[in-house]
């Protein structure tokens, strides 16, 4: 019956073999859809970042490489990059090291509070953004400090953090135990162990986790622009500029940083299949 | 004795600095937050002075006032959720089984768009769905929608921005819970004559649980109090509760009805959560 089936198939009406490879396709016809709708708005900011625009970047005026090479063209565009790559460098620092501390601790150690531990990490992530702002906000107020450079630090640290434990913790629980025995029983003292063996196999979650934070913090909007004040991040300089139509130096800005990021993606890819392969 | 003392001690040294911090910025500002919801303008004094009573009447204005806004930023989210759902779940499903080689490749490609910035994108949406867009026109001209109809300034807008903003928060976890199911559960169950939709029913989709509910609160959690997509791609008639408390702090500085507001979001979104989280059974997850 099969076989017969199967011989028959070259004059299968062409309606059934095209059902016939949607269905077997479906799930990749699917994910090729996702992908456009995941990319069009970048690739649209790409383009009109070689806008020939003017003032307000609406309707697509002409090619030119202007804005590409003069990025600072506009006012106040690059003030604002450079306040938010301070920012989101003094947040990473803070937040990685405060957090991979803890991750160590909830993850290395049982104790007393552990589960209550896990909590007080959860419980940021699980608070909107405009209630931490917001919040923090009435506190400086409360307390007489201006909003600005870094009341918007100390904002960035706090909802890094628990991104940041999530992160290392996941990376140390999938170490595996032995290889700190194994140096334990090379009378490596816990010390060594820990500077030779466990930092080294963790590193890469920090780094990852490094890196989290400051996408987060670089692209964070709310509740940055409850405590920045007058100071103006890049982020909060879209915002504002929006209703006038933003210039096109923003979207270069916007491309170049996308590319950056991929490149150091596509690098730490990398550099982990050839620690991978060097094992 | 006293090395074993210590040793018992390292965990707390550990957690001490991280958890000063966020007692300080974190918790602190909460507590506070509940005590500005609670003060009352000063009898006959300036506008932004307000005093400690102690009265709820506050948490009552707060809801009244924006019954509706409350029940739209729930709608909203719910419906955003949903639909990151049903666009996440395929794509994760595709690069996990699917992918093949390109998997690492696929995965870089679902995080890549969150590279830039997502106000550029919300407001590249604006200009593609906008009259300027090429959308508008098309759709207009083969007859999908009439003449007088906008994409912008709707609430399909604002649902559509949040599903794509919040997208990665839903597909990672997705991802990362149906990559830990080993393939031969699935074969397994096709060798006992489960037919496709049966495997994924009773195999796949139960497997991919904890994904599933990780993922539905990193998107409805940040889509309930957002008002960026609102403002950007909104109109005054789809503000959710987010913009209703960003213009009680900037425009009337209305400290303690916006720490109201704040507060009873913040409740709302906490019972909801662990409401859900017990249901869905996977506690493995705080």
């Amino acid at each position: 019956m099969n076989k017969q089936k199967d011989a028959t198939i070259p004059t299968i009406p062409f309606n059934a073999l095209v059902s016939r490879w949607f269905g077997r396709n479906l799930i990749r016809i699917y994910a090729v859809l996702g992908f456009t709708y995941l990319f069009i708005p970048v690739l649209y900011t790409f383009a009109f970042s070689f806008n020939d625009s003017g003032k307000s970047n609406l309707v697509w005026k002409g090619f030119t490489l202007d804005n590409w090479r003069n990025p600072c063209g506009a006012p106040e565009v690059c003030t604002a990059l450079g306040n938010s790559i301070k920012i989101g460098l003094l947040a990473t620092i803070f937040s990685t090291i405060l957090g991979t501390m803890i991750a160590f601790a909830i993850g290395r150690y049982a104790f007393k509070g552990r589960s209550s531990s896990n909590l007080l990490i959860f419980l940021p992530m699980a608070t909107p953004e405009i209630v931490l702002g917001a919040s923090l906000l009435s506190l400086f107020l409360v307390f007489h400090i201006n909003p600005g450079f870094w009341p918007t630090v100390i904002a960035h640290v706090m909802f890094c953090i628990s991104f940041v434990v999530v992160t290392v913790k996941a990376r140390i629980a999938s170490l595996d135990p032995r290889l700190e025995q194994a140096a334990m029983d090379l009378y490596a003292n816990e010390f060594a162990t820990f500077r030779r063996v466990t930092l080294p196999l963790v590193a890469p979650g920090i780094a990852g986790a490094a890196l989290l934070a400051f996408s987060l913090s670089f692209d964070d909007f709310i509740i940055t622009n409850f405590n920045s004040g007058t100071l103006k991040t890049f982020p909060e300089f879209v915002y504002t500029s929006a209703a006038r139509g933003i210039p096109a130096q923003a979207n270069v800005i916007g491309s170049a940083m996308f590319i950056l990021a991929l490149f150091i993606v596509i690098a730490g890819q990398f550099v982990g299949r050839r620690v991978k392969v060097s094992k | 004795m006293s090395n074993a003392f210590s040793k018992v001690k390292i965990p707390y040294l550990l957690l001490l600095p991280g958890f000063l911090f966020l007692f300080t910025f974190f918790i602190l500002p909460i507590v506070n937050l509940a005590q500005t919801s609670t003060q009352t303008p000063i009898v006959g004094g300036d506008t932004g002075q307000y005093e400690q009573t102690l009265h709820f009447s506050n948490y009552v204005t707060a809801f009244t006032e924006n019954k509706e806004q409350f029940a739209r930023s729930f709608v909203f989210a719910l419906c955003a959720t949903i639909l990151a759902l049903a666009i996440a779940y395929p794509l994760a499903y595709a690069i996990a089984f699917k992918a093949g080689k390109l998997k690492n490749f696929l995965l870089v490609l679902v995080v890549a768009p969150f590279f830039v910035s997502f106000l550029l994108r919300t407001i590249a949406w604006k200009q593609i769905l906008g009259e300027e867009g090429f959308v508008v026109p098309t759709l207009r001209s083969i007859g999908i929608i009439s003449e007088s109809t906008t994409l912008t300034s709707t609430s399909f807008a604002v649902v559509m921005g949040m599903t794509y903003n919040f997208l990665p928060f839903m597909t990672l976890p997705l991802y990362a819970s149906l990559e830990r199911i080993d393939p031969r559960t699935m074969e397994a169950s096709g060798d006992l004559y489960a037919n496709g939709i049966t495997t994924f029913r009773k195999v796949t989709l139960p497997l991919s649980l904890p994904g599933v509910v990780a993922g539905t609160l990193l998107t409805f959690i940040p889509a309930a109090g957002d008002y960026v997509n609102a403002a950007i791609l909104g109109s005054p008639n789809t503000k959710m509760i987010g913009n209703v408390i960003e213009s009680r702090y900037f425009k009337i500085v209305d400290y303690p009805t916006a720490s109201a507001l704040s507060f009873t979001l913040m409740a709302a979104i906490l019972i909801l959560v662990t409401v859900y989280i017990r249901k869905a059974g996977t506690e493995e997850l705080v």
